[in-house]
């Protein structure tokens, strides 16, 4: 049952990862990128990583995504405006990623990792209550520094949309 | 508490390795092949999710949550590190009406 769903979870993720590369409308490139964070939201309930899977969904699926969504159609895009590479140029990339996954297969295909310590399973270290415990002893100071992160990014992204004075083009 | 989930027990970790690898490629690919700013951005924010996948990973099979705190992180910087970045894309729409990366050379001269 769990492996089946893995599996279904697994081609469903690749499916839609590839999809985002190759579609040709930026629109329907975000709708696959928004399945892919839910399939991999799946993955991470099946890791039993419930906080992770509720966390990805409402910063990955919710807030970016929607950003996404909202500077495309903001910014009027026609697919047809895209120039494309050159067919060679392309060819060489996918040429260069393939050999790059090759060489990731060869390596973590005979690799063995250290088998699950069945004595000192925990399995509730993916809930809300031990993360939160964690997060607010052993690393509370970089959990606060997150805050000042995104304070300054809050100014730049303000600061780079705003229109300067004088600026002649416009919407 | 103690007794390992099933998933654990029947999935092997490198299969996890091998999907986070393989959505890394597909992103490394897209960022290679793709000219519009926005697509590249997408391929970016694709690799990070590898990666987060696979540090999920390797915390959920050796019952580590400092792996998963670590991902938090990783999330919360990804969201401002978006952020900027369509702030940065929006930009470049306003000065030159394309977000196509082809013709962002001119630090060449």
């Amino acid at each position: 049952m769990a492996q089946n769903l893995f599996y279904f979870l697994t081609f469903l993720t690749l499916l839609s990862a590839v999809m985002v590369v190759f579609s040709k409308n930026p629109i329907h490139s975000v709708l696959y990128l928004i399945l892919t964070f839910f399939t991999i939201s799946g993955h991470y309930v099946l890791l039993n990583a419930q906080f992770l899977a509720a966390v990805n969904i409402i910063v990955y699926a919710g807030a970016i995504m929607v950003l996404f969504l909202f500077v495309i159609m903001f910014l009027n895009l026609k697919k047809e405006s895209e120039v494309h590479k050159p067919n060679l140029a392309k060819v060489a990339a996918v040429i260069a990623g393939g050999v790059l996954l090759v060489i990731f297969v060869a390596v973590f295909r005979k690799a063995t990792f250290l088998p699950v310590d069945e004595t000192n399973f925990n399995s509730q270290i993916g809930m809300v209550k031990t993360l939160g415990q964690i997060l607010y002893k052993d690393f509370l100071v970089p959990f606060e520094l997150v805050s000042v992160l995104f304070l300054s990014a809050m100014v730049g992204a303000v600061m780079l949309g705003k229109k300067e004075e004088g600026e002649r083009n416009t919407f | 508490m103690k007794e390992v989930p099933e998933i654990l027990q029947q999935i092997p970790q490198n299969y996890y390795v091998l999907l986070s690898s393989t959505i890394f490629i597909i992103g490394v690919i897209g960022v290679l092949t793709r000219r519009n700013a926005l697509i590249i951005f997408m391929s970016v924010e694709l690799m990070l999710n590898a990666v987060n996948l696979l540090l999920t990973t390797f915390s959920a099979y050796r019952s580590d949550p400092t792996g998963q705190v670590f991902v938090f992180f990783i999330m919360a910087v990804a969201a401002a590190e978006v952020a900027v970045g369509l702030a940065i894309i929006v930009m470049m729409y306003r000065y030159m009406r394309s977000i196509d990366v082809g013709i962002l050379d001119r630090l060449k001269f």
